[in-house]
């Protein structure tokens, strides 16, 4: 039962409840550093190290922090993990930190990790706010990879810099724009409630031949 | 939950020393990380700066910084902070090839930085690298993804300046084609390095005494390929 549970924490945030095309949170970061697939990678990774560290400390000292200050006390530990994030990618990819520029410190401001943070980590034990975490940014990663490579593919005809299509491929320059940003969420949006609507309408059909049968 | 009534309304002594402790302990994180990756960073950019300091200066190997200081140029291992730094380059022989220069200022959308190689005796400029731009991705970014564009300053002439004209009517030596679609990016990278020159030309001193070569041969010299 409690293996289930903490399964049901992790899987939500990956599908039914993905934190971008269900939630529509962290649009910020999203639109900003999806114009190649690496980018969106490292943001992506960025954040799960983020959200993961600080629904892991959030939740082990949620009966410490007072409620009056609860708000400054995530901020403060959200703040300290993306500091040790920025840091690590300048040591470690000076490049993709140059590309990322402002929107690596600007996590702090990312309303998704905010958001779990008050909604779930602080009310749940450890374990469960870390499983969530762990499905929020899995969820997020996917979904800022899949913009990014969209967006890569069509604009510059590459995937994580390697070629695809050859010399005589046109790039379609406006989808590493920012109006390829919202072309790109618009379709994977529409595609995204489109899938659930029609899941919905499935169930029902289900349920309503049960019910007659029975 | 995670409020029971007896600590419904804790002092303010309580808040206070909650955000301080929380204050602490993310302090004392920040300064380790910041202490643990600093020789590395520090790193990354001396190499950078070296891999670009090679690329605009054809020949050259070993690089020393020089500053100006009272009229004229001298060698300093480490410049102050603030202070406008060129580069000299010398090949294998320590013979002076040119200076490398940094210059910034503004383009399209963000300020430009970007280091020019300039040979003193040919008045030419023969290398120049962007160190950063926020250009137009697909656009402006030509400025150095297009290598033709690039390559136009592998031996520009100085004087009387550098012209940016339409692509496909350069006709002096002192001019450089444009990029279609990206104009003002192009002419931003040129007006940039006329400045820088005008700015350092008369700092330089004259061709032939140029500063040597302190410490030849540098033991750390695994770009020189």
């Amino acid at each position: 039962m409690k293996e289930n549970l903490s399964r049901e924490e992790f899987l939500k945030g990956i599908w039914r409840d993905n934190p971008v095309f269900a939630q529509v949170l962290g649009m910020c970061p999203m639109l900003a550093v999806t114009n190649s697939a690496i980018n969106a990678v490292a943001m992506g990774m960025a954040t799960f190290f983020v959200l993961v560290g600080s629904s892991f400390l959030v939740s082990t000292f949620r009966h410490l922090i007072p409620k009056q200050v609860r708000i400054s006390c995530f901020i403060i530990i959200i703040a300290t993990f993306v500091t040790i994030a920025d840091y690590t990618l300048l040591a470690l990819v000076p490049k993709v930190h140059k590309e990322l520029g402002a929107f690596i410190p600007l996590i702090v401001a990312n309303c998704l990790i905010l958001g779990r943070q008050e909604a779930f980590a602080s009310r749940y034990p450890t374990k469960l706010a870390v499983m969530d975490a762990l499905g929020m940014a899995s969820g997020f990663l996917l979904a800022l990879f899949s913009l990014g490579a969209v967006r890569e593919i069509l604009g510059d005809g590459a995937l994580f810099g390697f070629n695809l299509f050859g010399a005589n491929f046109e790039p379609w320059v406006i989808m590493i724009l920012p109006p390829g940003g919202f072309l790109t969420l618009g379709v994977i949006l529409l595609f995204f409630n489109w899938f659930k609507t029609k899941k919905d309408e499935f169930l029902e059909d289900v349920a309503a031949a049960q019910r007659s049968e029975g | 939950m995670n409020a029971p009534a007896a600590t419904a309304n804790p002092s303010s002594l309580r808040l206070v020393l909650t955000l301080a402790i929380a204050g602490l302990l993310s302090g004392i994180a920040i300064i380790g990380i910041y202490e643990t990756t600093l020789p590395t960073i520090t790193a990354n950019k001396a190499r950078e700066l070296r891999e670009a300091v090679l690329k605009v200066l054809p020949g050259v190997t070993q690089m020393q910084a020089l500053v100006h200081r009272d009229g004229e140029l001298v060698v300093v291992a480490e410049p102050a902070k603030d202070e406008p730094v060129i580069y000299g380059g010398h090949d294998a022989q320590g013979e002076f090839v040119g200076y490398a220069v940094p210059a910034a200022g503004p383009g399209f959308q963000d300020t430009i930085a970007l280091l020019y190689g300039y040979r003193p005796g040919d008045r030419e400029v023969v290398g120049m690298e962007i160190l950063e731009s926020r250009e137009t991705p697909g656009l402006g970014d030509k400025i150095y993804k297009d290598a033709d564009f690039v390559a136009e300053f592998s031996a520009l002439r100085v004087d009387p300046e550098i012209v940016a004209v339409k692509k496909g009517t350069k006709t002096g030596p002192n001019q450089v084609d444009a990029i279609t679609g990206a104009t003002i990016s192009a002419k931003a990278v040129v007006r940039i390095i006329n400045e820088a020159h005008t700015e350092w030309s008369e700092r330089l001193p004259a061709p032939g005494s140029e500063p040597m070569l302190e410490a030849p041969d540098s033991p750390v010299d695994e770009g020189a390929q």
